[in-house]
């Protein structure tokens, strides 16, 4: 792992006696996409403004590259944001909104000059220097305001939802956009998001968190293929969470069921939850499965369909290629290495809350 | 047939609401000194009241509270909007139900209770007197047209200009201020309208020997009704126009940049 850049050290802030964060640990290494992932209200905002300097932590510290920054003011810090809803400078046009930063820093013309085209070209929006910012489209707008940060060379890009505001093609397009840009400029970023295929696609660090604490920070594989407990496994994608008892090491009960699974060290007869992504889940004939059920509700989704199968009183979720239609008896099959085991939870917080987007 | 009405109806409505000034202008080029005939076509009147001293010199000092009001007025009534913009909404909507007051207020109370202070106070009734009611009056003025405004800045804004390096105050000059700006000009325009045409409260904060425009033609009036009375109202009726014009103009031309669709 690279040079360790940020450390958020058991920083709590809380707004008119709510809790926002508690305690809360992390570490940013250089040169790193860390996306922080969670619901709205879970913390991750908030975690990014006390990075930006404009929230400022009622208790712990913010040390970067071995400095604490904890009191220094958001236009002294060597970080820049993309703001949420672009914040570009209306009256400005975009040179002038890109060279802002530069001014204040008093550079030279040429090196303004330099700078803005450089920057423009990055975003690929060359030739929009005099165009004013209501004339640009809100994906335009939002590569101007990234170009406006990126110009002053900041060592840590922080971006609050950036691709928020923007359609389902042109958030796609952005996310190739934003890796390319993070590979060509060599910077660190740290994201924030509620949007768990964003985060998938872009990060190299997801940090999953959900009222206030971090609930798991891992790859994107690894939080999508083994997520530490339901709230993780809820919020990352579709899938089947179930109540099932752990037997032994390498067995487990679901449903009444015995499933070969890989997971040891849990103990015996212990009370755990399973996760089963529903790509995970096979449908075979009745015989030869592990569990019978019935298919009650079938979609076709494009790539897959999407069924609902009614085994052992719980509604699987399926998706698979091949069809089987609504009434069919089947037989469900999970391969070992597909069964992921997670401890119940010990608070409630830890529990999957409803999610609003 | 029923659009001729409506016109109609409307012509009415205009006639009675601009019948008195229309009186009023067309009898300030009346040569003929007597109200009851038109004795042709003159400017004299507005050449002899360009001769008066007395009423230049309450022109002068017209302008002069009109402008430093204003001025001031502005600047406190931005102040405090963004004091206001800062505080939780409660907040806020009391402060602002106690800013409008003074405008609802009638003018004659205001300008007694003014009186009154000023008094109990021990000040010198005089330039200064009339110049602290009128700044006093003027800045709920501000505050309603630079509010609205306020309201509709996204404080994203502000943090962006700090995080690419602003100090605060730049921060505020750079790109705040210019985006309060219309509401900031209206709201100087309207205070600089209602501080030349106000009558009222100037009448009870002035000192013997300082007279602005409408407190000059009252005591004019009160001896005797000269035609140069005519051509003065007919100029500050012309003056008021034009300002509100203005005021109304203003904002609109600026929106109209902000949206191009």
């Amino acid at each position: 792992m690279s040079k360790e850049l940020i450390h958020l050290n058991s920083i709590s802030k809380s707004f008119d006696g709510q809790m926002v964060l508690d305690e809360l640990n992390l570490t940013i290494h250089e040169n790193e996409f860390v996306t922080l992932l969670g619901p709205s209200g879970c913390g991750k905002t908030t975690t990014l403004r006390i990075l930006g300097g404009f929230a400022t932590p009622d208790t712990g510290s913010v040390i970067f590259d071995g400095q604490d920054i904890t009191k220094l003011p958001p236009n002294l810090r060597p970080l820049n944001t993309v703001f949420q809803k672009y914040a570009l400078f209306t009256h400005m046009n975009i040179a002038e909104n890109i060279a802002f930063g530069l001014k204040i820093k008093k550079k030279s013309r040429e090196y303004i000059a330099d700078k803005i085209r450089y920057a423009l070209k990055l975003v690929n929006l060359e030739g929009y220097e005099n165009r004013m910012p209501d004339s640009l489209s809100g994906g335009q707008q939002q590569r101007i305001a990234i170009a406006r940060a990126i110009v002053n060379e900041p060592r840590v890009l922080l971006l609050d939802e950036p691709l928020g505001a923007l359609d389902l093609k042109l958030r796609q397009e952005m996310q190739y956009e934003l890796i390319r840009m993070k590979n060509e400029l060599g910077i660190t970023f740290v994201y924030v998001t509620h949007d768990q295929e964003e985060a998938l696609t872009m990060s190299d660090t997801i940090v999953v968190m959900n009222q206030g604490y971090i609930q798991q920070i891992g790859s994107p594989e690894s939080i999508y293929n083994e997520p530490e407990n339901a709230f993780v496994a809820d919020f990352i994608g579709d899938s089947n969470i179930i109540s099932a008892t752990m037997i032994e090491d390498k067995l487990v009960s679901i449903l009444g069921a015995r499933f070969a699974c890989v997971d040891t060290g849990f103990g015996h007869n212990k009370p755990v939850d399973v996760v089963i992504r529903p790509e995970d889940v096979e449908l075979v004939s009745p015989a030869e499965g592990t569990l019978q059920g019935v298919v009650s509700h079938l979609i076709f989704k494009g790539v897959h369909y999407e069924m609902e199968v009614n085994a052992g009183g719980f509604e699987w979720l399926v998706h698979s290629t091949a069809l089987h239609p609504v009434g069919e008896n089947v037989g469900i099959r999970v391969d070992p290495y597909n069964i992921q085991i997670m401890n119940k939870p010990e608070s409630e917080d830890e529990e999957a809350v409803a999610i609003d987007i | 047939m029923r659009n001729a009405l409506k016109k109609f109806y409307i012509a009415l409505i205009f006639l009675f609401l601009y019948a008195p000034i229309a009186t009023l202008m067309v009898l300030s080029f009346n040569a003929s000194k007597t109200r009851a005939k038109w004795g042709g076509f003159t400017f004299k009147w507005y050449a002899q009241l360009a001769r008066n001293d007395d009423i230049l010199r309450a022109l002068g000092n017209t302008l002069l509270i009109a402008l430093f009001s204003s001025v001031i007025a502005t600047v406190i009534g931005t102040i405090a909007c963004i004091a206001m913009n800062h505080m939780k909404k409660r907040t806020r909507t009391i402060m602002m139900g106690v800013t409008n007051i003074p405008m609802l207020n009638a003018d004659i109370v205001t300008g007694i209770s003014l009186m009154l202070l000023f008094i109990s106070f021990g000040f010198r009734f005089g330039f200064g007197t009339i110049l602290l009611s009128h700044i006093t009056f003027n800045i709920p003025y501000v505050i309603l047209s630079v509010m609205p405004r306020m309201k509709q800045l996204k404080p994203s804004i502000y943090e962006a200009a700090l995080d690419l390096g602003a100090s605060p105050v730049t921060a505020f000059f750079k790109v705040v201020f210019p985006d309060l700006m219309p509401g900031i000009l209206s709201g100087f325009l309207m205070a600089f309208t209602m501080s030349l045409d106000d009558f009222i409260i100037t009448h009870f904060t002035k000192g013997a020997g300082v007279d602005t425009l409408s407190t000059k033609i009252y005591t004019e009036v009160r001896k005797g009704i000269k035609p140069e009375m005519y051509a003065l109202s007919t100029i500050i009726f012309a003056a008021v126009l034009v300002l509100l014009l203005l005021v109304n103009a203003a904002p609109e031309k600026k929106d109209k940049n902000r949206h191009p669709v």
